[in-house]
């Protein structure tokens, strides 16, 4: 035994040698949301540069506490910080990707895009005071459609996180009742009576697809991928539209993103004959005087780089590459102010 | 009468032996369930990437476990060298010093209720004494985590084998003059020796798919590294991000990885139980 | 308890030692030659007991690790949760309530739900292991008890993520297919039962973490009632069987009140398990911050609470959790504790016998 501890021993010296000798990735934490974008463009930036990024999806609040502590080169988040908060501790904050959330059902008879509702109604049956499916509101946007009897679940996520923001952003925004009596956070109390948590998107996505009469709310891609039926929404301008990264585009085409310091502007419910109203954009923070300056130079070369080179990527991902003249703006204005 | 009372006896008799079988029967086959399951489900991604390929992007093809089985590796493997000294020389204490002493009889006490602690709670602990302290996930930090789980382990295992090396022999060599300390190293924890390997296999396999804590301290790493002073990848907290995940490429390397855990931690414990015999056959 | 000499043998040698080196050296006048060999005694005999001493020293410091770091989690959870015990005091505990928006919390819809599923894994795991060990001590041939016993013991080693894939994605649709219906129409249909088995039958929930939880427990419970029934006297045994018991009879009129608080124990012990349990209850609890009658409803326990919401907590929040680690921790080592109470008591009764 103890020749056997002297090599564990010896084998675990020459680990400890080994690591030092790797080279340092670029650090960031922060929002569960981007987490698979960044992943991708991190695999992809690594056959390239040989650099690697190590992101820690550990949430966006994570993501923020990181970076105030300086353990990390960026921090992401899905709630952006506001002037004040980026003035007070020297941060700049700019937008990477932009993402839709979708409502999800499970109801017999109807596939996706066929049940069209509008943000109140969706708001009223997030809660709870819509009971039942063939509640005369949902009835009258869907006339000549067969709604059954059936009591309706929400589901909705367990975890905190980014997605839950952007959704519950959009009730806040489009239901005065649900702002006074929720609000909006990455995580919320969910207020109707029949509602049922799962882990993850995945985990939504799964109650909802073996629930009868369900609704819950999920990444695009979750719905896309599991082929779970998906509604139709009344954007602001009184159309109704489907989900897909047209529409999501067209949500952002018409936000001035410069309008907030910080560029923390919320993408809900925004104008535009096309728009999705549950678009979201995921941010990244960063020092304006970064104690370590190659480290911030390695980070902002990866996002140029992956501006650059990753749209298809995250149109894969069913995420939202940003346009080209908002990319320029954030060189221009955002990335400039940054010490290099 | 009598043969009435006779056989009302002889049924409830034969009533509940059957029920006890029948306890034994579904007890047999929730375990073959689990297991023809992960056979199912993971053997198809059992190959050869599986081992020499880091964890692939969200809804890239191919890729492997290679990153999250080297982390789990290392994590299980410094875990076992801190808790294998500090666990056997503790249980040498209760075992040989530690009859009377108030101390040993707490510590005693207090081992057997860590044993069956809710080992999420130790991963909070270690977030709170160290992560958040450094401000840092590391790899050392579901070391510490892993070693708490594995110390109560290794030290009862220890403390109850010495206690069945036979009185005579430590006679024997106290008789020839030996000092404390080369009796309890070289004669009874030599005597002892394959019941103390037996209890650093439990632990190894306690700690291998321990998951609740690594998810506050180890956290996860996308690529292959080494370094245990940054988040490390683990097999458990990979196979947990898989499976929740819509990739299919990630639900089936979940599977994979499920099936290779629990086939490591079967083994493990079955080894440990043959050495533990044929010991005690000895 | 097992007698050891080690301590009071180990004592006499050293003094014996030390006797004749004390005496060994009065004969130093006597022979110079063999004065030497004594001081090269005496000083190997002081080299081993500072060996000794420093050994006995370092082996009480290592055993020390488990009570330092109990004590250190009891603390460093109670400073992390101070900010949440200071908002809410005492009534953190029974305040059902859990909104992470306004920072209102209250801890009583996570308790409820790690003691309701717990309670529900330990009535389905009771009768089951009871058969399990009753099967193993008296009607196994002998042939097949180490691989049968084995078997159950490798029910405790499947790690814990295994039980909740299996359960979410395995057990949860066939539950919600066939068990919670048979389930509604049967028990659903009895006056005091109806409230528990109402609502939606979505396969998830408190009931699906209990019987997931069940088959965790058994091994534990199934491995302490087998030792308690193997401590109980054969000749108590063999006299019942000799005056024409049935194996039924011996164990329900014998060996069960014999042995009453080891299985009680068990018991205790594999509720505190269940207690814990995290990741297996986590994907099947359903996750609801909230208290339902019925058991298909979904809830959330302690330890889920934890795992799904510590990743993107704020600081509150953040110490409102480790108050819920801390009040989880208070509750295992309470119910552990009697636990080993018990089982201590079974065993030194048979120390008693013997």
């Amino acid at each position: 035994m103890k020749s056997l501890l002297q090599k564990l021993a010896v084998t675990a010296g020459a680990f400890a040698l080994m690591s030092s000798a790797i080279a340092a990735d670029i650090t960031g934490a922060g929002a569960t949301f981007p987490f698979p974008i960044y992943a991708k463009w991190a695999e992809a930036y690594k056959k390239t540069t040989n650099v690697g990024l190590n992101y820690q999806s550990i949430g966006s609040s994570g993501g923020v506490r990181q970076i105030r502590a300086k353990t990390v080169t960026f921090g992401g988040t899905d709630a952006p910080l506001s002037g004040e908060e980026l003035e007070k501790d020297g941060l700049v904050q700019f937008p990477t990707v932009l993402g839709g959330v979708v409502p999800i059902i499970n109801l017999d008879g109807f596939k996706s895009g066929e049940l069209r509702v509008t943000g109140d109604v969706l708001a009223e049956m997030f809660m709870g005071t819509i009971l039942k499916w063939n509640d005369p509101k949902i009835a009258a946007l869907n006339p000549g459609k067969k709604l059954p009897d059936m009591n309706i679940t929400v589901a909705h996520r367990a975890d905190g996180s980014g997605t839950t923001f952007i959704f519950v952003d959009y009730l806040s925004e489009v239901s005065p009742e649900w702002k006074a009596k929720v609000g909006k956070a990455p995580a919320v109390k969910w207020p109707a009576a029949t509602s049922i948590g799962g882990r993850g998107n995945e985990g939504v996505a799964a109650n909802v697809s073996r629930i009868k009469g369900s609704i819950g709310y999920v990444e695009f891609a979750y719905a896309k991928k599991n082929n779970i039926p998906y509604l139709q929404l009344r954007n602001r301008d009184g159309r109704f539209v489907s989900p897909d990264d047209k529409t999501f585009a067209a949500a952002a085409a018409g936000a001035d993103w410069f309008s907030v310091p910080g560029m923390g502007i919320s993408l809900v419910n925004q104008r535009g004959a096309d728009a999705w109203p549950i678009t979201g954009a995921t941010f990244v923070l960063m020092y304006r005087n970064p104690d370590n300056r190659a480290a911030s130079n390695e980070a902002l070369k990866f996002f140029d780089w992956s501006f650059r080179n990753g749209r298809d990527m995250a149109l894969e991902l069913e995420y939202v590459p940003l346009p080209d003249a908002l990319i320029k703006a954030i060189v221009s204005k955002v990335w400039s102010q940054i010490a290099r | 009468m009598n043969q009435n009372l006779y056989r009302k006896r002889l049924w409830t008799n034969r009533i509940g032996i059957s029920l006890s079988m029948a306890a034994m029967v579904l007890g047999l086959s929730v375990l073959l369930w689990i297991l023809f399951v992960l056979f199912k489900n993971g053997f198809a991604a059992l190959d050869l990437n599986m081992f020499t390929q880091s964890t692939p992007a969200p809804g890239s093809e191919g890729g492997g476990l290679a990153n999250a089985i080297v982390g789990s590796l290392m994590l299980v493997g410094f875990a076992t060298l801190i808790s294998t000294p500090i666990g056997i020389l503790a249980g040498v204490y209760l075992a040989e010093f530690g009859n009377r002493s108030r101390i040993a009889e707490l510590t005693r006490f207090m081992t057997d209720i860590m044993l069956s602690a809710p080992s999420i709670v130790l991963g909070l602990f270690v977030y709170a004494i160290i992560v958040a302290q450094v401000k840092q996930f590391s790899g050392w930090a579901g070391t510490v985590a892993l070693a708490l789980i594995a110390i109560p382990v290794v030290l009862r295992t220890t403390e109850n084998m010495l206690r069945l090396v036979p009185g005579s022999l430590r006679e024997a060599a106290y008789a020839l003059g030996a000092p404390q300390w080369k009796v309890a190293t070289m004669v009874t924890l030599r005597a002892a020796k394959s019941g103390v390997v037996t209890g650093v296999l439990l632990a190894l396999a306690r700690v291998s798919g321990e998951t609740a804590p690594l998810l506050f301290t180890a956290l996860n790493n996308q690529f292959f590294s080494m370094d245990m002073t940054k988040p490390m990848s683990n097999l458990p907290v990979v196979i947990f991000q898989f499976a929740m995940s819509p990739y299919d490429n990630w639900i089936r390397l979940a599977w994979g990885g499920a099936l290779l855990i629990t086939l490591t931690v079967l083994v493990l414990n079955i080894l440990a139980r043959v050495i533990f015999r044929e010991k005690i056959s000895q | 308890m097992s007698t050891s000499p080690a301590g009071g043998g180990m004592l006499d040698a050293r003094r014996l030692d030390a006797k004749n080196s004390q005496g060994d050296g009065s004969m130093q006048l006597s022979s110079n030659e063999s004065g030497l060999r004594d001081e090269t005694r005496l000083k190997i005999v002081r080299k081993q007991r500072i060996q000794d001493f420093f050994f006995h020293k370092i082996t009480f410091s290592f055993s020390l690790v488990v009570l330092v770091a109990l004590i250190g989690i009891l603390i460093s959870l109670l400073i992390s949760a101070w900010p949440a015990f200071k908002k809410f005091g005492i009534d953190f505990i029974w305040t059902v309530q859990w909104d992470i928006v306004n920072d209102d919390f209250g801890a009583a819809i996570a308790i409820f739900g790690t003691l309701s599923s717990a309670a529900i894994a330990v009535l389905i795991a009771v009768p089951l292991s009871f058969g399990i060990a009753l099967f193993l001590t008296e009607t196994c041939p002998t042939w097949l008890r180490r691989p049968l016993g084995t078997a159950i013991e490798l029910l405790a080693a499947v790690p814990s993520i295994i039980y909740g894939m299996f359960g979410l994605f395995i057990f949860a649709p066939l539950f919600a297919e066939y068990g919670q219906p048979a389930l509604q129409s049967t028990l659903g249909q009895m006056p005091i039962f109806a409230p528990l088995f109402g609502g939606a039958m979505n396969g998830i929930g408190i009931l699906a973490a209990g019987l997931i939880l069940a088959f965790m427990v058994l091994p534990f419970i199934a491995a302490v009632m087998r030792d308690v029934f193997e401590i109980v006297p054969s000749i108590l045994r063999e006299s019942a069987y000799g005056v024409g018991c049935t194996t039924w009879e011996v164990v329900r009129h014998i060996v069960l009140p014999y042995a009453q608080q080891g299985v009680i124990g068990g018991i205790m012990l594999g509720l505190g398990r269940a207690l814990g349990e995290t990741m297996a209850v986590t994907f099947v609890i359903g996750n609801s911050q909230r208290i339902s009658a019925s058991l298909f409803s979904p809830g959330s326990s302690i330890a889920s609470t934890l795992a799904n919401e510590f990743g993107e907590a704020d600081d509150f929040h953040l110490s409102t959790l480790f108050a819920l680690g801390f009040l989880l921790f208070v509750i295992t080592f309470i119910v552990l504790a009697l636990a080993k109470i018990l089982i201590i008591r079974t065993e030194r009764a048979k120390g008693l016998q013997t």
